[in-house]
């Protein structure tokens, strides 16, 4: 049987009205894989993203994506003053599927709330968004995905701020939906977190490897990645600069 | 109990009662999108820009209504060909035309050559609310209220996070451009009765109110069209009895009701102050 193929990104080069700040990305993601983006800041993982996510046109080159994709942006990105709860921010993901103008009815409303269920956060539905901790910010932002109902997530630097209980809640979810088969696409700095993925594309404004993490992760692309940024140990314990906050 | 029946035997009186109200139900309502989307400098603007339309309006002896709108109309397009000019900002841009269009209301309004009352047209003239103005007011409340539950998930998706909003298909532009609408529609029934001057004091001052008092929009909606018509209602007594301007009167009375807010908060969260975090 063939593999179903999610996202299929040939040649890609993107540019924001001046130079490109990524060129020659080619990769595929199939249903099942979780792939891991590794690159410095301004390396073009969130511009590939933006690509992926419809909202910046390519450059060059061209770009298949299964349906639309569901995502989760950095949690430190939301208003914590706005009058949401759990459940309406897990329901905002209705909008890629549901027409803007049409109410939600009984079956969308139960859908958000098993999502944040999935999430560990069942009973959580009236909470303020704002109030909640920030690993609890995220696993909402996680539902809200989840609730696209997409074949494809991306998931943006997910475990920043996150405490170590959601961070392991959310790695288990992420296997969990990627043995449903779903395509999973986690921009990253995190070493260890690239090497739990199925395969490692590094990305410093332009593709520098791509492949199963054990043959990719080497000390030389991982230089070519982060160029100076990386104080290397050795191979199997670069230390990076991880969470930038 | 005679004091608060008296005003309502009059029909001018009960007409303007339900004119303040329905503008208070969707001020409010309309309000808390406004506070939350950062709009309440640009719907000040757009209500004091419209002034040389009314003025106009009232010296042609045309509908006030044909005067707000053109004078909106205008204002809009004053506002996107200032944004054009380079070096300014968009800050700058709308203020110098703001400016300079209710300058130039104020004049054409105070001028010892126009007619008396036309300084009525800055603090509102909710007594001079006629059948048709009603019919104008009822409609556009309807049509209101019908957009603003259509857009809800929109202006919710994009005033949660505007930077990531279109990834979750609610278009920020749109969101915008709905909003100014909506807000353009409210001003248009509301400014004969609460006046140029003051008539943003219904859309902003119950919504702030109601922020202080609810954690979610549609209750916090629901909260500031009440606190609206309480406020308007208010004022129009005030106003009755004290021989005020409507528009002052009601602006004083939504003021004093988010004081009172403040209040309650605080003393509802005074014993927490105690508490070690």
């Amino acid at each position: 049987m063939q593999e179903l193929i999610l996202v299929d990104v040939e040649g890609l080069a993107a540019a924001y009205e001046g130079p490109r700040v990524l060129e020659d990305v080619s990769f595929t993601l199939q249903a099942g894989e979780r792939i891991a983006v590794l690159g410095p800041n301004g390396g073009g993982k969130s511009t590939l993203f933006g690509v992926l996510l419809g909202l910046l046109p390519p450059a060059a080159g061209s770009v298949r994506v299964e349906g639309r994709c569901g995502f989760v942006p950095q949690t430190e990105r939301s208003r914590l003053d706005y009058p949401v709860t759990a459940l309406d921010v897990a329901l905002m993901g209705t909008l890629t599927r549901v027409p803007w103008w049409r109410p939600l009815g009984r079956s969308e409303r139960a859908r958000g709330r098993r999502a944040l269920e999935r999430v560990g956060l069942g009973g959580f539905e009236q909470r303020s968004f704002g109030m909640l901790s920030g690993g609890q910010r995220q696993r909402v932002l996680f539902a809200r995905a989840l609730v696209q109902e997409s074949p494809v997530l991306l998931l943006d630097e997910p475990f920043i701020g996150v405490d170590r209980p959601s961070e392991d809640l959310l790695e288990r979810l992420i296997d969990e939906l990627a043995a449903e088969g779903r395509g999973t696409l986690i921009s990253t700095h995190d070493i260890d977190q690239a090497r739990g993925c199925d395969r490692v594309l590094c990305l410093n404004r332009r593709q520098v490897a791509l492949g199963p993490p054990a043959s990719t992760l080497t000390k030389a692309v991982l230089e070519a990645t982060y160029g100076e940024a990386i104080v290397a140990l050795d191979t199997a314990a670069a230390i990076l600069p991880a969470h930038h906050h | 109990m005679h004091a608060l029946v008296e005003p309502w035997q009059q029909g001018i009186v009960q007409r303007a009662f339900v004119e303040l109200a329905l503008v208070g139900i969707l001020g409010g309502a309309l309000g808390c999108w406004v506070v939350f989307h950062g709009f309440s400098y640009s719907a000040e603007s757009l209500a004091h820009a419209l002034l040389p339309g009314l003025v106009g309006a009232a010296l042609l002896g045309l509908p006030l209504v044909a005067g707000a709108a053109f004078g909106l109309a205008g204002a809009a397009l004053a506002i996107a060909l200032a944004a054009q000019v380079p070096g300014i900002g968009r800050d700058a841009s709308v203020a110098i035309v703001t400016t300079t269009l209710f300058g130039l209301g104020v004049l054409l309004a105070l001028s010892p050559s126009s007619p008396p009352g036309l300084a009525g047209l800055l603090f509102g003239d909710p007594l001079g609310v006629t059948r048709n103005d009603l019919i104008l007011t009822v409609a556009v409340v309807v049509a209101s209220f019908a957009a603003l539950a259509a857009l809800h998930r929109v202006l919710l998706v994009v005033g949660f996070d505007r930077l990531n909003a279109t990834a979750f298909g609610a278009r920020p532009a749109f969101a915008d451009a709905a909003l100014l609408v909506l807000v353009a529609a409210a001003l248009l029934v509301g400014v004969q009765a609460l006046g140029n001057l003051l008539v943003l004091a219904i859309v902003i001052g119950p919504a702030a109110t109601a922020r202080l008092l609810s954690k979610r929009m549609a209750p916090m909606m629901a909260l500031a069209a009440g606190i609206a018509v309480v406020g308007a209602i208010a004022g129009l007594y005030l106003s009755y009895y004290a021989n005020t301007a409507a528009g002052a009167s009601v602006a004083i009375a939504l003021v004093a009701c988010f004081l009172l807010a403040l209040l309650a908060r605080g003393v509802r969260r005074a014993p927490s102050v105690a508490r070690p975090s």
